[in-house]
């Protein structure tokens, strides 16, 4: 669960936006790539990044847009190499077009931290079956936290699901295929059916090789 | 019957009440002090009216504590109010002397309790000189946009502000470089007051009747005060590039301006612009008509906001509660609530007005998904739990002071 705060920062065209890039804390550009999930997690298709949005829909810097969108954040497994990414590409439009268009008054891009809180809920699951009626009635917030958050922002490599699966369950193949998936493709509620859909195969199959 | 947090269940999902009844229980021994200016009248005291009952269910130990003043200390908070909005004019020194005044008042007359004391707008701001007397934190919250204040004003509350240990805004775009911590928390609607609960068919077919609208014919709707800012001239101008095409008619509602010379004057002005069409329904309702507003909202085909400028624009969060396709300037907080062609349609002009009413007249599937998004968008982010949920957060984060990742 999130609570937003102001940064005192803002951008109204990309050279502003570069430079605060450059220095805002992990908090922001975790916020900036990853609000869009947790805003619209209910929509189709999935809106991209802020940083997306914004360039496209205040700047209307289509083609810069378009690069942006390109970002695979699913190949990064830190924020340093994101933020990188992100600020290398911008930089070299920048290079090519040396044109900074102004974002219209009150459009100005306002960098923003979230504070992200953990707390446990009642749901636990000791197997796979727990896990998959688990999985169904846990909130969006609990999926976006073990699935992204844990991955990019605690820095863990790879979602929980996926580390749990493969430790405590020793399910390594099953636990490898929900690491592929590339879950920014999908909102919280469709990843939520794709994860459960996954998991009831795997069932099926366990169920089907022990008769 | 008092309003319960599991009413909000059918409407939010049982795990938003269950994450509401975890963050409560991790404030346990926590006491918060909530201060403001009035008990009754105004969005503050509204929202604090459902906020408070439904903080102290969830076991939260709350007290709600009003400021008093006399008609001299509100004319100057009002005064306050209207500079910091933006209006220009150097306002008097007995201004300043008389808000100072009633502070000193009211700090011997509070008594101030607490693990957080959390205040509400410019009014009762001056109280934090008493933060150095005791242990608690300090939190003020500011409703109102602080995005182009009149200096004179502002130079000075904000060493008043700068006292505080967070400032909370309703969006990025109204706050203002501050020394302190600033968070961001939205305003909200109540989905079960009578602005906003669901009413029948029969009763919305009522109200139209009783003030000759079609219910068969499409209706498009702006419901503001007449007021230059809501630019109810430019959307019967939008409304006329429409008519002769579509079949249609146009209400513009807004309150009866008996107080405000000024909303006066721009009712005559839009009275003569609508002359004898019989399409235009001009109504004039009183503040406390929310049924009849709710009515008007759901019986509308499309809602207009086409405000030159606007706060955080409640009333669009009302029309897309209501599952309606709304056009709306993009101006203030609209900007937050509506993501074009997604929960809604952003316009700039009269001419993209009247285009994207053609479009969505035109249009009903693609008008119900923007509808249906829009309701999306508001049971997700503008509706009381979230709003809830959003103070038990911030009230957390103070107490903690944590930064980032906060485990509770």
């Amino acid at each position: 669960m999130h609570l937003f705060e102001l940064t005192g920062r803002k951008a109204r065209n990309l050279k502003e936006l570069v430079k605060h890039l450059r220095e805002v804390d992990d908090s922001v550009i975790f916020n900036h790539t990853h609000n869009f999930l947790i805003r619209h997690h209910y929509l189709t298709p999935q809106p991209p990044s802020a940083f997306t949005h914004w360039v496209k829909e205040s700047l209307k810097e289509e083609w810069l847009g378009e690069q942006l969108e390109g970002i695979n954040t699913i190949e990064f497994t830190s924020l340093k190499d994101l933020r990188e990414k992100t600020l290398s590409t911008i930089e070299s439009y920048i290079k090519k077009n040396r044109r900074y268009r102004i974002a219209p008054e009150g459009e100005e891009f306002f960098f923003l931290r979230s504070l992200e809180f953990v707390f446990p809920t009642p749901y636990l699951a000791t197997n796979i079956y727990e896990f998959v009626e688990a999985l169904r009635v846990i909130s969006p917030n609990s999926l976006y936290f073990h699935f992204f958050t844990a991955r990019l922002r605690l820095g863990r490599g790879t979602n929980d699901f996926s580390h749990w699966i493969e430790t405590s369950l020793g399910e390594k193949e099953l636990a490898d295929r929900i690491a592929q998936l590339d879950p920014y493709m999908y909102t919280l509620e469709e990843l939520r059916e794709v994860l459960i859909a996954m998991l009831e195969a795997e069932i099926d199959r366990v169920l089907r090789r022990k008769r | 019957m008092p309003i319960r947090l599991e009413d909000y269940t059918s409407i939010v999902g049982t795990y938003v009440i269950e994450e509401l009844r975890l963050l409560a229980e991790k404030l346990a021994g926590k006491t918060i002090q909530t201060i403001n200016s009035t008990a009754v009248g105004g969005g503050v005291a509204e929202i604090l009216h459902r906020l408070v009952p439904l903080l102290s269910e969830l076991g939260v130990q709350i007290r709600w504590d009003v400021i008093r003043g006399g008609t001299a200390f509100f004319e100057a908070t009002k005064s306050f109010h209207n500079s910091l909005q933006g209006e220009a004019g150097q306002l008097s020194e007995d201004i300043f002397k008389v808000f100072l005044e009633t502070t000193e008042q009211n700090l011997r007359l509070i008594e101030f309790y607490g693990d957080i004391i959390f205040v509400h707008d410019p009014q009762p701001i001056a109280l934090v000189k008493e933060r150095y007397k005791g242990h608690a934190h300090w939190v003020w919250r500011c409703h109102i946009d602080l995005s182009n204040p009149q200096a004179q004003v502002w130079d000075f509350l904000r060493p008043f502000v700068e006292q505080y240990d967070a400032a909370v805004f309703s969006s990025a775009n109204f706050a203002q470089p501050l020394k302190v911590k600033q968070y961001l928390i939205a305003p909200s609607i109540d989905p079960l007051s009578d602005k906003n609960k669901e009413l029948t068919q029969e009763f919305i077919r009522d109200f139209l009747e009783k003030y000759q609208i079609d219910p068969k014919r499409p209706i498009i709707t702006q419901i503001s005060r007449f007021d230059h800012f809501k630019d109810p001239i430019g959307v019967i101008k939008a409304f006329r590039q429409v008519r002769p095409n579509f079949d249609c008619q146009l209400v513009l509602a807004g309150g009866e301006a008996t107080d405000d010379p000024e909303g006066a004057q721009v009712l005559q002005e839009v009275q003569a612009e609508a002359g004898k069409d019989k399409d235009i329904h001009l109504l004039l309702l009183p503040p406390t008509a929310d049924l009849e507003i709710n009515a008007l909202q759901r019986g509308s085909t499309i809602i207009i906001q086409k405000s030159l400028r606007e706060g955080f624009g409640l009333t669009v969060t009302e029309a897309l509660w209501k599952g309606k396709p709304v056009i709306a300037s993009a101006v203030g907080g609209i900007t937050l609530q509506i993501k074009h062609n997604l929960t809604g349609i952003l316009v700039h002009s009269i001419e993209g007005t009247a285009y994207a009413i053609k479009n969505l007249l035109t249009n009903p599937e693609y008008a119900r998904k923007l509808g249906e998004n829009g309701r999306e968008h508001v049971r997700q982010h503008y509706l009381l739990t979230r709003h809830l949920k959003d103070y038990l957060l911030l009230f957390l984060a103070i107490d903690r002071g944590t930064d980032g990742i906060v485990y509770l």
